[in-house]
């Protein structure tokens, strides 16, 4: 075992008093049962009732946020889309679609941010209102630790191009600037806006410049005085060299290139050029990369992220991602001052530096509320293939592991359950037993909810989930009795013994009533009669029906006759059929040969030598046998009849 | 077929339908309604999919839908339909139908006229008693006829409190579907792979005709008739075939088409240009079958640079006047296999899409996966 990362958080339940009261609990695939028991600390049992609820825990509770939903859902999607990719695709166009994913996912925790924006903007009482910008908090310090994997492990960018990166990620996450730009640019006079300097200080530390030198010059046309320096800082902004995308020059140029600038604004400072604007000169200190001058603009940096970049920016812009974690380390140390001690986020974007991936995904996990961060953004870095080194030390790999928490959470929700099954597919070797653990605890509501389950189990064969699902349906048909459903239900599980079962239900109802219900379904078996002997017997008897209705007294008696002489037709209800053959017997032509009339008489005579065996005589019973007595002297009459019929008819034929 | 927009509402949905347009009027469809289901909290909503000559200069939400309003729904929203331009019929998985009013002026939805208890199983101890599922729907104001898992068919009139007709065990197995084939006349499919055709006028509970598929029993789910072409009926089963018949003869469907990996869950024949057909299914596609003639151009229609004017009016007059001559472009058995052009209308396969409805050049559908996906440029 390792050791724990930290204190384990206490969840206290409200109404159950567990310094006086033992409790009891048990553990569910996503959550927890607790509930009090009636023994006290002492271990002494108590009658005196305590809290009578049973609670259910439950432990992703983000799961729950109505706004997150649409999380899940949408990336549910890039999820699936992810695990489809070619295997085949290799180098540059792997790695582009790689990070087009990583966008993607981006891009909806942005989508959820805007909208969790506004509802928070819109929420009437305070405690929703707060409780909504926590969660834009945490969303956005997923969005920004995503962003920075992303640079830094799947796009791997080399030194030069890694900068820019870094600066696009400080300006998407510091984006106050562009609502004070509207503010500032809106008002009368520019450079007289109060918050002007600030303005330029902000655009000067993104490396925002050329909207930087736009500033001066209204600066400078507002004030000759300063007119003259603003143009030379403003010359400095324009000539400072930087790699831009479609540029081919090398690093060492650039290297070189950015040395003489860097030399040019020294001496300009050195020279007192800007000596007398205080402003002004302290923006060309930060573009000299002066740490003293940045650390004095904290509060515009507002975090030691923004600081590192911005000093990179200005002092080190052809970074090696190697030397990172290096400048990281120092700017954390310089940011806090001894003053305060790094945050959580704090620590996981100083892994991210470091890059230790696993690092990042354990402080990840421990410190966010939810397994859906964990699980996409170790899923997609699987797939960059930085990870397969690592095996935890019980069952699967960490991508597994935390894929699984994830789905149960989605299993735990009443509605989620359906996107939980893609996630479990894609778990090599926990996925299936967890699937197939999960999916026989949804509840089936509707037979269109079922016929989801079912659909799902039957694409993965899960042969022994589809049978039980079949049989709770079919169970409940009988329950509501619908007998026909619950039929078809046992055809499609495969399942003999109930439709035996359910077939003797349909005969016992044809005895009482007389006539069959559900025709429709009866009378179309086709080969589904096969499953079991008894449902043969209620199709072929129903087969009789209607030959005989049809007329066809010939093939209807040798069918009747067949169904008992191939033991077929149950024992108990040869009597029925014996007497079905009655009117067969007395009608004007004959229709039994004599061959037939003994099969007959011999099944009567295996019926009533076998009677007297059972049975205790009670006087319903002997009611019963009354009449059961008059039925076997009557079928014994009509036989004879008509044998000596038969005999007489088919003696005359070959006579003839 | 580029402009479709999908929009995530945490909220499965069951069922998509537009609000008729009055009759007559050149107005294109914008209001359409949803139902959800499988939520906690399930609920009936109206969605606007806004005016199109309002095009939002950021880009922004130009063509989003926006809920105008919605109601609570107890239980899964079986099937919804637009019984008139305000009011809509919900039928619901605890049994209940409920008839919801729109308020235009305040925007609100409230129900109106229910019926509690349309559709329930009795027990085998005849006093217990339990809700059955209503599956499904069809309005022919003044009158709504609702089919369930306990196999019943219920005839109501929008007034009364009690149904006018039932038909107790009309099916041994539970009823998918419903439509009206023409007034009293209406069609059914069931778990078994039968269609049935039910006469109001005639008493007793047997069904007027039963067609059905060979053999194998696969459950059908859904069912349309052709607008103008009262005998050709579409089905849709759990196979994710589609089968096309002709009620008129013969008890078997006129053609199968091979089209779906899993259950088709709603078939739509497009109310104003029949030989267009709209499925959907749970393996999470929606399909467009196009059978009018095979216009050579139309392959170059379906590049996705169409951007020639000229061609798509060429086209479309085409269309206009070829319709005429082909009046059952859906019968011709063995031709028109190889007329019917299927273009996939989803661009990702996503979970299952529940429902589609199509209404002149707009198509609305809603997926497990809790989007509902809006195109306004069905053939462009």
């Amino acid at each position: 075992m390792e050791e724990l990362d930290g204190e384990p958080v206490v969840t206290s339940i409200p109404g159950v008093n567990s310094k006086k009261k033992q409790m009891c609990f048990d553990w569910g695939p996503g959550e927890m049962l607790v509930c009090e028991t009636s023994f006290s600390k002492q271990g002494k049992s108590e009658t005196v009732p305590g809290c009578p609820f049973i609670f259910i825990i439950r432990k992703d509770i983000d799961v729950y946020s109505q706004i997150l939903r649409k999380l899940f859902n949408e990336s549910h999607g890039i999820f699936v889309g992810l695990q489809r990719m070619e295997e085949d695709l290799t180098g540059k166009s792997r790695k582009a679609q790689l990070v087009r994913v990583s966008k993607n996912y981006r891009s909806v925790i942005r989508a959820c941010m805007e909208e969790m924006h506004q509802v928070a903007i819109a929420a009437k009482d305070p405690a929703s209102g707060h409780q909504f910008s926590s969660q834009i908090s945490i969303l956005s310090a997923m969005e920004l630790i995503w962003n920075l994997c992303e640079i830094l492990f799947i796009e791997v960018a080399p030194a030069g191009p890694l900068l820019l990166h870094l600066l696009d990620w400080v300006r998407l996450h510091v984006c106050e600037v562009d609502s004070l730009l509207a503010d500032v640019l809106g008002s009368e006079s520019p450079s007289r806006h109060e918050s002007f300097w600030k303005l330029v200080t902000i655009l000067v530390l993104q490396g925002r410049l050329d909207e930087a030198r736009q500033m001066l010059s209204k600066e400078a046309d507002a004030s000759p005085t300063s007119a003259g320096m603003c143009r030379t800082l403003g010359d400095l902004m324009r000539t400072m060299p930087i790699l831009s995308p479609g540029n081919t020059q090398t690093l060492t140029e650039l290297e070189l290139k950015w040395q003489h600038w860097h030399e040019e604004c020294e001496r300009h400072l050195q020279d007192g050029t800007f000596a007398p604007s205080p402003h002004l000169e302290s923006l060309c200190k930060i573009m000299l990369g002066d740490e003293a001058a940045l650390l004095e603009q904290k509060e515009l940096l507002s975090n030691w992220y923004h600081f590192l970049v911005t000093r990179l920016l200005y002092s080190h812009p052809t970074v090696k991602p190697i030397d990172l974690h290096f400048y990281a380390q120092s700017s954390l140390d310089l940011f806090l001052g001894g003053e305060s001690s790094p945050e959580p986020l704090d620590n996981i974007l100083m892994a991210a530096f470091e890059f230790d991936i696993h690092q990042v995904i354990k402080e990840c996990s421990i410190a966010l509320s939810n397994w859906w961060f964990v699980a996409h953004l170790t899923d997609l870095l699987d797939h960059c293939k930085l990870l397969q080194s690592h095996n935890l030390y019980f069952g699967s790999n960490m991508r597994e592991f935390l894929l699984l928490e994830y789905a149960s959470g989605l299993f735990a929700h009443h509605s989620l359950w359906q996107l939980g099954v893609d996630y479990f597919d894609h778990c090599p070797e926990l996925g299936r037993v967890s699937l197939e653990m999960h999916i026989e605890r949804i509840p089936l509501s509707t037979e269109q909810k079922a016929l989801k389950v079912l659909r799902i189990c039957e694409q993965r064969q899960m042969t022994e989930q589809v049978r039980s699902i079949c049989k709770i349906l079919a169970m409940k048909a009988v329950r509501n009795n619908r007998l026909g459903s619950a039929l078809s239900w046992s055809i499609r599980a495969k399942d003999a013994a109930f439709a035996t079962l359910v077939s003797d239900r349909f005969l016992r109802d044809y005895c009482e009533r007389g006539c069959f219900s559900d025709l429709d379904l009866i009378d179309n078996l086709g080969p589904a009669m096969m499953l079991s002997d008894r449902l043969t017997f209620l199709g072929k008897y129903r087969e009789f029906h209607r030959l005989y209705g049809d007329k066809r007294f010939v093939d209807a008696a040798s069918l009747l006759l067949s169904l008992m002489t191939s033991q077929i037709a149950p024992r108990s209800f040869w009597m029925t059929l014996l007497t079905d053959a009655l009117p067969l017997l007395e009608q004007k032509q004959v229709i039994f040969s004599a061959d037939q009339t003994y099969e007959l008489l011999r099944c009567l005579e295996d019926l009533t030598s076998g009677r007297p065996a059972h049975g205790e005589p009670d006087p319903l019973q002997l009611q019963d046998d009354d009449i059961e007595t008059t039925k076997v002297e009557m079928l014994r009459l009509s036989l004879a009849r008509n044998l000596a019929r038969a005999i007489v008819k088919e003696g005359s034929l070959e006579g003839s | 077929m580029e402009e479709i927009y999908a929009k995530f509402v945490s909220q499965k949905i069951s069922k998509t339908r537009w609000r008729p347009v009055p009759s007559g009027s050149l107005q294109t469809a914008e209001t359409f309604a949803t139902g959800s289901w499988d939520n906690e909290e399930n609920y009936v909503s109206l969605w606007s999919i806004g005016d199109l000559g309002n095009l939002d200069s950021d880009g922004g939400f130009e063509g989003d839908h926006q809920l105008l309003c919605g109601s609570r729904h107890y239980g899964d929203v079986m099937d919804l339909q637009f019984f008139d331009q305000e009011r809509i019929v919900a039928a619901s998985s605890t049994g209940c139908v409920t008839v919801f009013l729109h308020h235009p002026n305040n925007q609100t939805l409230t129900a109106c006229q229910q019926w509690a208890t349309a559709h329930y199983h009795t027990g085998p101890g005849s006093p217990s008693w339990s809700c059955a599922p209503c599956t499904g729907v069809v309005c022919n104001n003044p009158e709504i006829v609702t089919v369930g898992e306990d196999g019943r068919i219920n005839l109501f009139r929008v007034d009364h409190k009690e149904a006018v007709r039932t038909i107790d065990n009309a099916d041994s197995s539970t009823l998918h579907a419903v439509t009206f084939l023409r007034t009293p006349e209406i069609l059914t499919v069931n778990s078994i792979g039968q269609l049935k055709i039910w006469d109001f006028r005639q008493q007793g509970n047997e069904p007027s005709q039963i067609l059905s598929l060979t053999g194998d029993r696969v459950p059908l789910h859904c069912v349309d008739r052709h607008p103008n072409q009262q005998h050709v009926v579409a089905t849709g089963g759990q196979d994710g075939m589609l089968s096309i018949w002709d009620v008129r003869q013969g008890t078997m469907p006129v053609s199968l088409l091979k089209a779906h990996e899993a259950e088709m869950w709603e078939v739509h024949f497009h109310p104003s240009n029949p030989d267009h057909l709209f499925t959907c299914s749970e393996d999470g596609s929606l399909w467009h079958w196009d059978a009018s003639t095979d216009v050579p151009e139309k392959s170059s229609l379906f590049h996705q640079g169409g951007r020639n004017s000229t061609f798509l009016s060429h086209s479309i007059s085409n269309q206009a006047s070829v319709h005429q001559s082909l009046i059952s472009s859906w019968l011709s058995t063995d031709p028109a296999k190889d007329r019917i052009e299927i273009t996939s209308l989803l661009p990702n396969r996503t979970l299952s899409v529940n429902s589609l409805d199509v209404l002149g050049p707009c198509l609305v559908c809603g997926t497990d996966a809790e989007a509902i996906y809006v195109t306004r440029q069905l053939f462009s």
